[in-house]
């Protein structure tokens, strides 16, 4: 029988061990999935690679995480915002690595991973320093960058509904990299709002089918990160 | 000559003159800051979809006080609406709307702007700072026609359209038209010419004040 609900966000971060590639979904604080953030921070695995659009806001959620000193390594497009300064400060003091990279080709390599792609060509970044040092080809006279895929031992995503299948649907622009991500890690772990029976969702609407979730959590009233950063909560709570 | 501050257009009518220029129909997506500005400005009777990085065609105005839905963002992470046919989609189908040259137009901000398109907006180069670049450089890759809409020279007085960009670049020879508070300028394969200038700015002290060559159109 085929159920993938866990009854609490511990449990389904387990097996995340030191050293792990970790997806995490979210632009900005929609699509975040902090619940597992925090559990992750519970949990306290070390040495981990990030990839994330973002790095997190004031001392919750992602930033909790790099606060905690378990992310040794993120890439993501655009790692500062208005309210961020964990990651800035951590990585003007050199002690977390950033691979910096074009959102579309963030997207891409993700999208790749998951569809059995280890690497394509982009004109994104060509004649920038972010090209530098990677192979590039000539297609019909214009020059392309060579990208590789991203997979990732788990993803760590967040979503509006799910079914015991794994069937998931969003929320408005919270979609964001969460369908991608739950396809290219071994180990996907979702946190859903609310979690239906099988058959509720519509298979025409269907947005990520079961076959790429393998832990459903239900969080029912999820935080809103930048309601937790202007009280300026702190993770583990204050 | 000394450059005044507050000289030319302001940025609401840099904004107004980039919207007239957008089509009946046309799919854009606007960059984060002054280029927001332009969907204030679009003529009555054209219908234009806007699209945001972050996975949603048919962006509408900004959310008001109160209305705010936290999952419901722009590219600028400000909470937005959305139209009446709408769509959301997930980052790699946005992304190929981009890349795969779906976007009609795409409105930047600008450190430098070279004579040859060249793009600087995502990076001093400075150290200090914290690297980001977001999706500019895959919009500039893939949008047909790019637009910048800039201050002409920076606080400072400097240029920003220059002979060749000293800021790292976002994209080479992608840039098509500039809007500046002191004239909009068409870049072309022959270099850098004037489309129109601001009320009081002539051809000369637009020069002046410009490291670039300019040209102007030919008048019959």
């Amino acid at each position: 029988m085929i159920n993938k609900v866990v009854h609490s966000t511990k449990e389904a971060v387990a097996g995340i061990f030191d050293g792990a590639t970790i997806l995490i979904s979210g632009f900005g604080e929609a699509g975040s999935p902090i619940e597992l953030i925090h559990a992750l921070i519970d949990k306290g695995s070390k040495d981990l690679t990030v990839i994330s659009n973002n790095a997190g806001s004031g001392n919750v959620g992602l930033a909790a995480l790099i606060e905690n000193r378990q992310v040794k390594k993120i890439i993501c497009s655009f790692p500062r915002t208005a309210i961020s300064f964990v990651f800035p400060e951590m990585y003007r003091s050199g002690e977390i690595e950033l691979e910096l990279v074009p959102q579309g080709t963030l997207a891409e390599r993700i999208r790749a991973a998951g569809a059995g792609i280890p690497a394509f060509y982009t004109p994104a970044s060509v004649n920038t320093p972010l090209a530098d040092e990677k192979e590039t080809r000539i297609f019909k006279g214009k020059t392309y960058v060579m990208e590789h895929a991203l997979n990732a031992d788990f993803s760590l995503v967040k979503c509006h509904a799910a079914d015991k299948y794994g069937n998931l649907i969003y929320n408005k622009t919270a979609r964001n990299f969460g369908p991608i991500m739950c396809m290219a890690a071994k180990t996907t772990i979702v946190q859903a709002r609310k979690i239906v029976e099988v058959g509720q969702i519509d298979p025409e609407c269907v947005i990520t089918p079961g076959i790429f979730v393998k832990r459903i959590v239900e969080v029912s009233n999820p935080a809103d990160e930048s309601v937790l950063v202007a009280e300026k909560r702190r993770y583990p709570w204050n | 000559m000394e450059l005044k501050e507050n000289t030319g257009w302001t940025i609401n009518e840099m904004a107004q003159k980039v919207a007239m220029d957008i089509h009946d129909g046309a799919y854009v997506n606007l960059g984060i800051g002054i280029p927001e500005l332009v969907a204030g400005y679009i003529p009555e009777g054209r219908e234009v979809i806007y699209h945001t990085e972050n996975g949603l065609l048919g962006m509408g105005k900004v959310a008001e006080k109160g209305e705010e839905d936290f999952e419901l963002v722009n590219a600028g992470k400000k909470y937005i609406t959305a139209i009446p046919g709408a769509a959301y989609f997930h980052h790699a189908d946005s992304f190929a709307m981009i890349r795969g040259g779906h976007i009609d137009i795409c409105v930047l901000g600008a450190y430098q702007v070279s004579a040859d398109g060249d793009l600087a907006n995502w990076s001093t180069g400075d150290p200090n700072d914290v690297p980001a670049v977001g999706g500019a450089m895959d919009l500039v890759a893939g949008v047909k026609t790019v637009f910048v809409i800039t201050q002409h020279n920076t606080k400072n007085g400097e240029s920003k359209i220059v002979n060749k960009c000293t800021y790292p670049l976002t994209g080479k020879n992608v840039v098509s038209r500039i809007y500046t508070n002191l004239a909009v300028i068409d870049v072309t394969d022959k270099g850098l010419y004037v489309k129109e200038l601001a009320p009081g700015i002539t051809f000369d002290y637009l020069q002046q004040n410009t490291d670039a060559r300019l040209y102007q159109y030919q008048t019959n």
